[in-house]
């Protein structure tokens, strides 16, 4: 069998989780061939050829590209559809976004967000916000898919692929880039770092963020949000984590003044260890927490700052 | 210009669901339904769209059994001229609802459709694209802003890292994310007045596609529970406990 999987990157970097989508990828099992589909993206390129598993990496490197529009890559992807049974690419934005394009172009259905793999045709997804999960068999000859990451491991990367040049420029012409407004930060994405904290209601306001900014720093950590902080005007939506945004599984996941909403757990609680600082020591964070401190966060933040 | 929207009736959000014993789906019986937040967010912005004077017809669309006219006349009620139920008892897969979608858009000929990115029962986040794909349109998912300007619409979207802004050719596809508007609520003389706006009927087998089912759901179970674990008394000992017993920090 063939797998296709779709590289997520920058044009300057190659995302960290399309190494859990090559590790789902091998699950399934077959040769892998990489895509990288962006304009001056030579970095990529090299990094990609190291990823372990992988003969291949295509690489279309065009300006119709640069902002991976998903009416020009759909188009290149389903040109090339056609030597291979499975397409993946990761549940982030991007492939979020492209996806159920490429398999609707093919005549085929997408299975969404899977975290694990039974076999060549049936796969494992979280449905209800994660409150059940689904086991879900493919009628279809090919399969389109995209990967929740935090179901499968990286893959090394100390591979040796060869490179293909594609020629073929797919622009279908009916959509164009404005401009992007991006969170420029020092501090790891959410969804590569090991170590997350996280601020909610409890925090009252943006500028009490910055009290997880010393602890951030001292653990490399990221720092993220819940959905009633961002809904509040705290903070950004982009440090959502929640079924609404980011779904993660850290190595730590701290949860300051979080009360522990359906929708936060459904983004975080696949994390290996869960820490939750509350002063109502019945919030239901503290069912899903590891060790929960009940203290008032004002309390607490600067002497683990300081003890750390 | 005619707006599109079509709707998904679901569970309540405030519901949690169970999984049937015999693990074959979860159970939806006795359950209070609701139309599909990110779609209500769908209907308000067609409906901001014909207050301001871009739209001119709001139209919405659901397909399932006669239960689903409940959330077509909640889209009324909102603010929609006419809604259309596309009936089928079938749970379909998202590739065949964007087909049905498709011959509603060849015949009606919406400038722009709008739909939520995602329904929180199958969390698939598919259909939009998929209809985007079948009628040749482009595509702004995940919209957190929706502006027409002239034969375009500028649609900022959120996007992993921040915002991103495209311009689309009209007519385009449209995918609500949450910051995109807050729904208002129907007003009880609204209600009442959208009993009489038209809702039109149509079996799904009149449209001539093949719904024959992409996908077989072979079992449901709930996810792994995760256990409560200890309260600490203070900052010391969950130091002491992070790096000695779970060993996640140094």
């Amino acid at each position: 069998m063939s797998i296709l999987v779709i590289v997520e990157h920058d044009n300057s970097s190659l995302k960290a989780e399309t190494l859990k989508t090559v590790g789902a990828a091998q699950k399934i099992g077959g040769d892998i061939t990489l895509l990288v589909a962006g304009f001056n993206c030579q970095n990529v390129v090299d990094a990609a050829v190291k990823v372990n598993g992988v003969s291949k990496v295509l690489v279309a490197d065009n300006a119709v590209y640069e902002h991976q529009l998903a009416e020009n890559v759909s188009l290149l992807v389903t040109g090339l559809a056609s030597d291979y049974e499975h397409i993946l690419a990761t549940a982030l934005t991007t492939g979020k976004n492209f996806m159920p394009r490429v398999a609707a172009l093919l005549d085929v259905a997408q299975i969404s967000d899977i975290i694990d793999v039974e076999s060549s045709d049936t796969f494992v997804r979280p449905i209800y916000a994660g409150n059940a999960i689904a086991t879900v068999q493919s009628l279809d000859s090919k399969k389109v898919i995209t990967v929740r990451t935090t179901g499968f491991d990286a893959v090394a990367t100390d591979g040796n692929a060869e490179v293909v040049t594609l020629d073929t420029v797919t622009d279908a012409g009916i959509s164009s880039h404005v401009n992007d407004e991006f969170t420029v930060s020092e501090r790891p994405d959410l969804g590569a770092a090991t170590v997350i904290i996280s601020g909610g209601r409890g925090m009252q306001n943006g500028e009490n963020f910055k009290l997880l900014d010393g602890i951030a720093d001292k653990l490399g950590a990221a720092i993220g949000a819940s959905r009633a902080a961002v809904d509040a005007g705290f903070v950004p939506n982009d440090m959502q984590v929640g079924q609404t945004g980011k779904i993660v599984a850290p190595d730590l996941y701290i949860a300051v003044g979080i009360s522990g909403a359906i929708q936060h757990l459904a983004g975080m609680k696949d994390s290996k260890v869960i820490v939750a600082i509350n002063k109502d020591p019945e919030a239901p964070i503290f069912q899903v927490a590891d060790y929960g401190i009940v203290a008032d966060l004002f309390d607490a933040l600067p002497e683990l700052e300081s003890k750390l | 210009m005619k707006v599109l929207v079509p709707i998904k009736r679901v569970i309540d959000y405030n519901v949690k669901v169970r999984v049937k014993p015999d693990h074959s789906n979860v159970d939806l019986a006795n359950t209070k339904m609701a139309i599909n937040p990110f779609c209500e967010i769908a209907v308000e912005e067609a409906v901001r769209l014909k207050e301001a004077g871009i739209a001119t017809e709001v139209i919405a669309i659901s397909i399932g059994d006669k239960s689903c006219q409940e959330q077509l006349r909640t889209a009324l009620a909102l603010g929609a001229d006419r809604a259309i139920q596309i009936e089928t008892s079938e749970s379909l897969d998202a590739l065949n609802i964007a087909k049905l979608l498709q011959k509603v858009v060849e015949e009606e000929q919406p400038q722009l459709v709008i739909l939520g990115k995602q329904s929180i029962d199958s969390d698939n986040n598919q259909t939009g694209q998929m209809l985007a794909a079948l009628t040749g349109m482009p595509q702004g998912t995940f919209a957190s802003v929706v502006k027409v300007e002239g034969e375009k619409v500028n649609v900022t979207r959120e996007v992993d890292g921040g915002l991103q802004t495209l311009a689309l050719n009209l007519p385009a596809i449209v995918t609500t994310d949450l910051r995109l508007n807050e729904p208002r609520y129907a007003s009880l003389p609204n209600i009442m007045k959208a009993k009489r706006k038209p809702l039109v009927v149509r079996p799904a087998a009149d449209f001539g596609i093949d719904l024959s089912p992409r996908t077989k759901l072979l079992k449901v179970t709930p996810p792994a529970e995760r256990k409560a674990g200890v309260i600490v008394e203070s900052i010391d000992e969950l130091v002491e406990k992070l790096k000695n017993e779970a060993k996640v920090i140094s």
